[in-house]
């Protein structure tokens, strides 16, 4: 750094997030931000267009492949968006086995995020892999943790990425009582080490920093919520039918760049994932999660998004009892589904993907065939709030040298556990103006 | 993962094109292995898991995903000329991936579809797989990847020989986990005789029939295969679309859906 007024900071390839983008960061002459950037150069695949012609009963397997890290969400979420529009609902047992396999995936994937991808940055490291060398025990736990939340994922869903078993209506085969408590040993022991885990994490030092934003989570009844629900709230005490979901996220085009930002169309930017869900619905964590909020540290709401880290942890713990106690109170249901009929109509589908709401809409003929796909991820609704938090703590912190500050803003950006992969809603972008 | 190369340490790297990233994710899913692996090998380029990004040469890169813009066109080259060995992960890498479902439509249209400004949009007309780019040394099925797989190809290369990795059909795994066959029992429409082993058979063991995940075996008979869907009662646009998901455009299932959705007797 010699021309504070023509300072650039630029990461070509954000490491350690899913998918392909980079930061752009450019300071005007007066050392202010005059814009910060994530770019996502993920090249589009254009799901939306090609489930066009398919049968409504593709979708969940179709959509899987959006993203590799989380494919239950995906499933998830388009299983109820075609029952949805065919007039069906998906209840009891059937309802319990697939918030189940979805706890799985929280399991697998918070423990990979902070892990292997996150918690390198607070204690300095290249990545998880060189962090073992001084810290083998932690990364071991991690993994063992990721580990049991896999195998859970593989007994409910077949195979941990792209599970099989997941159908509209319900699943291709149930477990026996037999087989899930025959897991209930694993996930005990993966309760122990994911409070250590809290622990562990509430110990790095965390910047300060506090998010601006709303924030937004589904509503699933008194329950924290993971696999589905019919409203969406925000921070600021407003909220929305799912099927409302269109008229109140709009997505928008700016001039110098290229992705598409979804905002609220009453609030502006804002934010979905661990910090939303947590601040809007601390309450209705377990017994163990909520005393490991505490004991981390944390009050109702957590609105710093490096702390993030530790509601991750905290969301573990929270799954992990969750699916103790669906195996515990677990009756086979008599059929692995039920008929779903198709019909024509359109159908809205809401779950709680580990990095954030997303959202699935279908308009279906009469026989099935889909005429009209709508995707919205996470990471697309997080995007703008990202860059925004972004530009305020570069803002705050240049005085840093050029390497430390992008490493924070890396750091930062990991705060949020960007999916680039869902690339469906994201441009290919094109670079630097004159 | 060190910031110099060590000597006498094999040197892995793993590079991403159009795709999900559940098949890098299988590395990372190996939590038994991934600590001792990193203890013997180098990794100098995994960008999911590592800000570490060395320059080349590689003993093994490991690429998952297909080619989809002029760009990546172009990396790809780069990346085998910086690789000894160079092993492509999962249906996009080898086929395509689902992506591919843009040959049977026009891109331009498919952009305009999902896109308010479709003009910003670069990408190629066709999905495909790294083959058609460069040569390859190893094609690693399925989609996603199995792990015991992934372990097995990583481990062949390291040591210098081939990957043990069967192309028979998932007949066989059925017969070798004692699954019940879902199609003479139930009459379940299942793609397992035509479709490459690796994943274990782990569809028809949950009550459903194969979907074709792996791409077709070495050995396909299609046409039998089409035959029984039509005895089954299957349309030819079903028919034609289950050859059409992850391995679309790979040959054997590719002439498979044409010869369906274009056989008159089909259509009877």
């Amino acid at each position: 750094m010699t021309h504070k007024h023509e300072r650039t900071l630029r990461v070509g390839s954000l490491a350690r997030v899913e998918g392909e983008g980079a930061m752009h960061v450019r300071f005007d002459r007066a050392g202010r931000v005059e814009r910060a950037r994530l770019e996502i150069y993920e090249p589009p695949r254009f799901f939306e267009a090609f489930l066009r012609g398919r049968d409504y009963a593709e979708a969940p397997d179709i959509t899987a492949r959006v993203c590799g890290i989380c494919p239950v969400a995906y499933q998830i979420s388009a299983c109820l968006a075609m029952e949805e529009a065919c007039g069906v609902t998906v209840g009891g047992q059937l309802a319990e086995l697939r918030r189940l396999l979805y706890c799985g995936e929280w399991i697998e994937s918070h423990a990979l995020h902070i892990h292997l991808l996150h918690a390198p940055d607070f204690l300095g490291y290249a990545d998880g892999i060189a962090m073992a060398r001084d810290h083998r025990a932690a990364v071991e736990r991690g993994l063992e943790i990721k580990k049991i939340g896999n195998a859970l994922m593989a007994l409910v869903g077949g195979r941990a990425i792209h599970p099989v078993n997941v159908r509209v209506g319900g699943f291709h085969r149930v477990p026996t009582r037999a087989e899930l408590r025959r897991f209930a040993p694993e996930l005990r022991r993966a309760l122990e080490l994911a409070l250590e885990a809290v622990i562990w994490v509430a110990g790095f030092d965390f910047p300060e920093a506090e998010i601006g934003h709303r924030l937004a989570a589904v509503v699933q009844g008194d329950r924290y919520p993971i696999d589905g629900g019919s409203q969406i709230v925000t921070d600021a005490g407003s909220g929305f039918g799912i099927e409302q979901f269109e008229d109140h996220v709009i997505e928008r085009q700016v001039p110098h760049s290229t992705a598409l930002y979804a905002e609220l169309a009453d609030g502006g930017t804002y934010l979905t994932g661990p910090l939303a869900r947590y601040s809007l619905h601390s309450a209705k964590l377990s017994r163990h999660a909520a005393a490991a909020a505490r004991a981390a540290g944390l009050g109702d709401q957590c609105r710093n998004p490096f702390q993030s880290i530790i509601v991750r942890a905290v969301e573990i713990v929270y799954a992990i009892e969750e699916a103790l106690r669906i195996i515990e109170e677990y009756e086979p249901p008599e059929r692995p589904w039920v008929p779903v009929a198709p019909r024509a109509g359109r159908g809205h589908g809401v779950t709680e993907a580990p990095r954030g709401l997303l959202y699935h809409r279908y308009d279906i003929d009469g026989d099935g065939t889909i005429r009209q796909a709508r995707i919205v991820p996470p990471t697309a609704q997080n995007q703008a709030a990202i860059e925004a938090e972004l530009s305020e703590l570069v803002q705050r912190r240049q005085e840093l040298a050029d390497a430390e500050l992008t490493a924070l803003c890396e750091q930062a950006i990991r705060n949020f556990d960007p999916c680039i992969s869902c690339s469906a809603h994201f441009l290919d972008l094109h670079l630097e103006r004159p | 993962m060190p910031s110099t190369a060590e000597a006498g340490r094999k040197r892995l790297a793993v590079f991403k094109f159009a795709s999900c990233d559940g098949c890098q994710l299988t590395l990372l899913d190996c939590e038994d292995e991934l600590l001792a692996l990193a203890d013997t090998i180098e990794i100098a380029h995994f960008t999911e898991a590592t800000r570490v990004s060395l320059p080349g040469p590689y003993d093994v890169a490991l690429v998952e995903g297909s080619i989809t813009t002029a760009e990546d066109a172009e990396r790809i080259k780069q990346v085998r000329a910086d690789s000894r060995f160079l092993v492509v992960l999962g249906a996009c890498a080898t086929a395509g991936g689902i992506q591919a479902l843009r040959d049977f439509g026009d891109v331009r249209e498919f952009a305009e579809a999902v896109y308010a400004r479709p003009d910003y949009i670069s990408t190629l007309e066709h999905s495909s797989p790294i083959a058609e780019h460069v040569p390859v040394d190893f094609e690693l099925r399925g989609c996603p990847i199995d792990r015991g797989q992934l372990l097995e190809v990583i481990t062949a290369y390291l040591a210098g020989r081939k990957p043990r990795i069967p192309d028979r059909s998932v007949c066989f795994e059925c017969k070798a986990r004692g699954t019940v066959c879902v199609t003479v029992a139930e009459g379940t429409p299942c793609l397992g005789p035509v479709t490459h082993a690796g994943c274990g058979a782990i569809c028809p063991a949950f009550g459903r029939g194969c979907y074709g995940c792996f791409g077709p075996s070495r050995d396909t008979n299609t046409e039998a295969m089409i035959r029984l869907l039509r005895t089954q009662g299957h349309s030819p646009e079903q028919i034609a679309r289950v050859f059409r998901t992850f391995n679309a455009t790979s040959p054997a299932f590719l002439a498979a859906s044409r010869a369906a959705a274009a056989d008159p007797e089909t259509r009877s």
